[in-house]
């Protein structure tokens, strides 16, 4: 009896990882109570962990947890007596296998649409999309449960308020908002990182970051930039295992042990990736360029082997698209690889007034790096000191710290 | 849903040198999701008058209650199936690049018309 426990706990955790979301959908596309929703599909996963050791896992285990969360639906609307529509709603629902009804689209684009604030948008993609639970959305953002709470409430209550439908987005605004659905991805992958940056490394967001673009890509297949996102976001978390050392301590890619990049991620990014290129229309978007960036790298099999007459020429690309100072600075260090760092250190020259860049850690940073390179020492020195000035998380600091130490070697405890 | 949209000035409006949409034709666009039940263009604030009542006491005075750069240059009640018809709707007005446009929706009171 007891060894049932674990497999009606894999059985369930693979049922809800392939069906939770579709459930979801559609108990907030038939009862517009996106709570009831999340609370019907938790009170089906504890009935299952119940029911499954005694009974056996069914045969269908995601018909199955339909079938619970939408009768507890029904006894919820029943009990309110008032929601006779809701309620034949819920009961034409499909079971999972039906042709023709997903809602997860919808639901994503509900929780993306641009009337919520971002902060929101992200929260509610994370807690309704993704699964997470308010606590760990909070963790992940470094705020408190009861914030989380908050926003989550705000943005639940704006979306009934304000007459946010529940439905895709008419064809004449869809590129704009799958835009904005990757836009809120691209964040969540991003503060992923950023948060990891600090004493915890924990993965939790870029990997849910990654899996909302997979999903997403797997729902719209036919969008070059939702495939590049995917490609992007899969090879820059392929190098996740070597970006940080045994210390905790940041790792620039250059000394990264390539042999712990995440070869199956790769392959998984680049498959994203040639797919991005087939779909791809007459213009190439900033996430294809990045992605083209992300895979030059992926390949090399060593930092030397780089090819940075490619990547320069991909930034190239992606400047003459948008216009962006920190693109200008990625360019900068490309140019520094591809041409020596005098190369780099005029090409940093000509954009350093920008003022979009004022106070930005990363300028005397990369100009460190180039100087360092350059034999320049007690120059790189007196950057890495101005970059420390302005770097804010423990994680840079520490970074810098070393880089400095480097280009100091009497003050290295070793030749002490 | 009704949607009351405010039309507002913009201190950084629109530097498109295409040209903008005849507020006429704005006002006779058919959507298949919503439609303008009615609305107008306001005088200026110099000629705004507010009016309070503190402790029985009848305070009028020059001028809007708030002070800022952006005034509330018109207004019109939109009639919409969900939020994304009235920023259809919005979308397509000449102040939303020469100003911007908020839509509040109706927290209906319920009172007689």
């Amino acid at each position: 009896m007891t060894d049932l426990v674990p497999a009606a706990r894999r059985a369930l955790a693979a049922a809800l990882a392939a069906e939770r979301l579709r459930i979801v959908a559609g108990l907030i596309r038939t009862t517009g109570d996106w709570d009831l929703a999340e609370d019907c599909v938790q009170d089906a996963a504890v009935r299952a962990l119940d029911r499954w050791p005694t009974d056996g896992v069914p045969d269908n285990p995601a018909a199955w947890l339909t079938t619970a969360a939408r009768r507890r639906a029904l006894d919820v609307l029943r009990r309110r007596q008032t929601e006779a529509a809701k309620l034949r709603e819920v009961q034409a629902m499909p079971y999972p296998g039906a042709t023709g009804d997903d809602d997860r689209l919808e639901l994503i684009f509900t929780c993306c649409h641009p009337a919520l604030p971002l902060a929101g948008r992200v929260a509610l993609t994370l807690k309704t999309v993704s699964g997470l639970s308010t606590r760990q959305i909070a963790a992940a953002f470094l705020t408190t449960e009861a914030t989380m709470g908050q926003r989550l409430l705000r943005a639940k209550t704006k979306i009934s308020h304000a007459g946010i439908s529940f439905a895709l987005p008419e064809s004449h605004r869809l590129a704009e908002r799958t835009a904005g659905v990757l836009a809120v991805i691209y964040l969540v992958f991003n503060e992923g990182y950023a948060a990891s940056a600090g004493p915890a490394h924990d993965p939790l967001l870029a990997q849910e970051a990654v899996e909302l673009a997979g999903l997403l890509a797997e729902l719209l297949p036919y969008s070059p930039e939702v495939h590049a996102l995917h490609a992007l976001l899969l090879l820059q978390h392929s190098r996740w295992p070597a970006r940080v050392d045994a210390a905790g301590d940041l790792v620039a890619m250059e000394d990264q042990d390539r042999r712990r990049w995440d070869r199956r991620v790769i392959d998984d990014g680049l498959r994203a990736l040639q797919r991005a290129r087939t779909e791809a229309g007459v213009t190439v978007g900033p996430y294809r360029v990045q992605a083209e960036i992300a895979a030059l790298h992926a390949t090399a099999p060593e930092p030397a082997a780089t090819d940075w007459a490619g990547i320069v020429s991909w930034y190239d690309a992606l400047l003459t698209a948008q216009s962006s100072p920190v693109v200008a600075l990625n360019r900068a260090v490309a140019l520094g690889f591809r041409d020596g760092p005098a190369a780099g250190l005029l090409a940093l020259e000509e954009m350093a007034d920008d003022p979009c860049l004022v106070g930005y850690h990363l300028v005397p940073a990369v100009r460190a790096d180039l100087l360092w390179r350059a034999g320049r020492t007690a120059e790189a020195a007196d950057a890495y000191r101005d970059a420390l000035g302005l770097a804010r998380t423990e994680a840079e600091l520490r970074f810098l710290g070393r880089r400095l130490q480097r280009c100091q070697p009497t003050l290295d405890p070793d030749t002490v | 849903m009704k949607y009351l949209m405010f039309v507002a000035t913009d201190t950084e409006p629109d530097t498109d040198p295409r040209p903008l949409p005849e507020i006429t034709d704005w006002a006779s666009l058919e959507h298949p999701r919503g439609r303008r039940l009615t609305g107008d263009r306001l005088r200026p604030v110099e000629d705004a008058t507010t009016v309070r009542v503190r402790d029985g006491e009848l305070l009028v005075t020059d001028g809007p209650f708030t002070e800022s750069k952006e005034w509330i240059a018109g207004f019109d009640i939109l009639d919409c199936d969900d939020l994304d018809a009235a920023i259809d709707i919005a979308a397509a007005h000449p102040m939303a690049r020469l100003g911007r446009l908020e839509l509040r929706p109706f927290w209906s009171l319920g009172l007689p018309e």
